[in-house]
């Protein structure tokens, strides 16, 4: 049951081969039994699921229930869930039971999913293997020795393990498309604007956007029709029509073109990883694509421009957090000062301080020409290259990630080596364009992924390029032994 | 840019963030380290360029002046670390 499709699971529901209690207490046994070895879940809600399963069970017998209607999801713990722990992976956080729902949430608890669950993170999102997370490390099921990847590590691990059918996750830099490569799994991140920010807890909020995280292109359809959309509470969203993502699924990719950008296929870029993203380049030749060399020069300036842009927000976000009306405050403080500093100070992680302080500096008196303006004036020329590739491809392909997932601890001292993890899924959030990615064939037997970026407001483009090589191969369907 | 330990403090105060004593050097390595990397920006000639600051080049939205909002005080001050009569207490600022 576990590894069924959210298309073939709603079929069996509506089909009333078995009912949404029933699926749902399949998979709460299934977090019971493997999750301690993982760690992907912060909070499991089982009482929420059930009643949730209850409800929409009700539904389906009643006829009127969507795609998502009665399917188990997991949260990632940045989307404010109304009543229970958000935790956003931060000890300053530990306490806080959100009094309000997320957008996002709302719209899914709408479309009927059941939710079991609040995903594992890195602490406030700033993170590439999850290993800054206030509640420990998640651990890769294709290897307990190894990273999921980060920021959304738990939501990528729990898809990959089959402790959810499908989960929620959110992109600054990567934190969506390289857990989601590092596990095998296809994830989502939507042109800035496309899905709500409202509950959803700010890191750098001219990057953020949350995505879907699932096991096929399909699936992930499914989940962004229920996300996406126009939300009045969001200053950011955007005013655009919501296409039917699944419509276009399986187009014809003949005469598609195809950029691949030099600068993503050069040092650097593991000899494994190039020979998985060539083995797909050659499916979708046979697909009749039509495939050309781009260039997008600035790539390199993606990375730097990057850790000023997001660093310098996240600090001006973040100083919301004081101690005072709620999450974590330190014990007998002096005075108001004391109060500000210990809390924060006690709350915040080593990676979450760094990047506060990055940011602080950055934005400080006498330095903000040098730093902040100077990188949104790069920004420019990276969205420039962009533009420019678009007039001659439809849809750019890449590696998602320079290599398979790394052990655990072996990069947690370096900030600047585990920066450099990001370098192909940075520029992406930076332009504010989608991105998605997709498992293609693994290397020494742990995943790889795929990447594609779109123009802006063209996911459904994407989801239909990933698809047509999800019906031309198997590489997404591959499962880790033991789950 | 190299940042020293009285560099360090002095972020830390602006932030209003305590770091431990014996973390500030480690900090000043990292930062400087994160520095350098984003001193590749100096290598770009941007005179001509105009800064960024929405991926849509989006106008901000505006809407009516009514109110949308309920009062939710009682939901809000349940989670809370400290409340007294309705109010949220901090140390005694004037004394």
């Amino acid at each position: 049951m576990h590894n069924k499709t959210i298309a073939e699971l709603g079929a069996g529901l509506r089909a009333g081969e078995f009912s949404s209690v029933e699926l749902t207490r399949h998979f709460l046994e299934r977090i019971d039994s493997l999750d301690e070895g993982l760690n992907c879940y912060i909070t499991v809600t089982p009482d929420v699921a059930l009643q949730a399963a209850e409800a929409a069970d009700q539904r389906i017998s009643a006829g009127y229930a969507g795609p998502l209607a009665g399917i188990p999801i997991a949260q990632k713990d940045i989307f404010c869930t109304q009543g229970v722990k958000t935790s956003c992976g931060s000890r300053m956080l530990d306490s806080f039971i959100s009094p309000y729902d997320a957008t996002v949430v709302e719209r899914l608890n709408a479309a009927g999913v059941v939710m079991l669950g609040k995903a594992n993170m890195d602490e406030f999102a700033m993170g590439s293997s999850n290993e800054t997370s206030f509640y420990g490390p998640v651990r890769n099921p294709w290897d307990r020795e190894r990273v999921p990847g980060g920021s959304s590590g738990g939501s990528a691990a729990l898809v990959a393990a089959r402790l959810a059918v499908a989960a929620t996750g959110t992109d600054t830099g990567g934190s969506i498309r390289q857990p989601a490569a590092l596990c095998g799994i296809t994830g989502l991140k939507p042109t800035y604007g496309r899905v709500s920010r409202y509950g959803m807890i700010a890191f750098a909020s001219s990057l953020d956007q949350g995505g879907p995280m699932t096991r096929s292109a399909e699936d992930a359809a499914l989940m962004l029709q229920a996300m996406a959309g126009f939300d009045a509470k969001d200053s950011t969203s955007a005013e655009e029509p919501l296409p039917d993502f699944s419509a276009g699924l399986n187009d014809s990719l003949q005469g598609l073109k195809i950029g691949l950008p030099k600068e993503y296929f050069g040092e650097g870029l593991d000899a494994g990883v190039a020979a998985s993203v060539e083995a797909a380049i050659e499916e979708y030749r046979k697909l009749g694509a039509q495939v050309v060399e781009i260039s997008l020069p600035n790539t390199h300036l993606a990375v730097p421009t990057y850790y000023v842009v997001a660093p310098a927000e996240c600090s001006s976000n973040l100083s919301r957090f004081d101690g005072v009306r709620y999450g974590y405050r330190c014990e007998d403080p002096r005075d108001l000062e004391d109060l500000y500093k210990r809390s924060r100070g006690e709350g915040f992680g080593e990676e979450v301080k760094r990047r506060i302080m990055i940011g602080t500096y950055a934005l400080s008196a006498g330095y903000y020409d040098a730093y902040y303006l100077k990188a949104q004036k790069i920004r420019h020329l990276i969205s420039d290259d962009f533009k420019a590739a678009f007039e001659q491809v439809d849809v750019i392909l890449g590696p998602s990630t320079p290599s398979t997932a790394f052990g655990l601890g072996e990069k947690a001292d370096d900030p600047v080596t585990m920066y450099l993890n990001d370098i192909y899924t940075i520029a992406a959030n930076l332009a504010g364009l989608p991105g998605m990615s997709v498992p293609v064939a693994p290397v020494e037997g742990m995943p790889v992924g795929l990447q594609l970026i779109g123009n802006y407001f063209a996911e459904a483009k994407l989801l239909n390029v990933a698809h047509k090589l999800q019906q031309a191969t198997d590489w997404h369907k591959l499962a880790p032994e033991g789950y | 840019m190299s940042l020293d330990r009285s560099d360090i403090e002095k972020i830390a105060h602006l932030a209003r963030m305590a770091v431990d004593e014996d973390r500030i050097e480690g900090y000043a390595t990292d930062l400087s380290n994160i520095l350098g990397l984003v001193a590749q920006m100096d290598d770009v000639e941007t005179d001509d360029v105009t800064p960024m600051a929405h991926p849509l080049h989006m106008a901000q939205r505006l809407r009516v002046d009514e109110v949308t909002e309920v009062d939710r005080r009682e939901a809000f001050q349940a989670i809370a670390p400290k409340v007294e009569s309705d109010l949220y207490l901090v140390p005694k600022v004037i004394e």
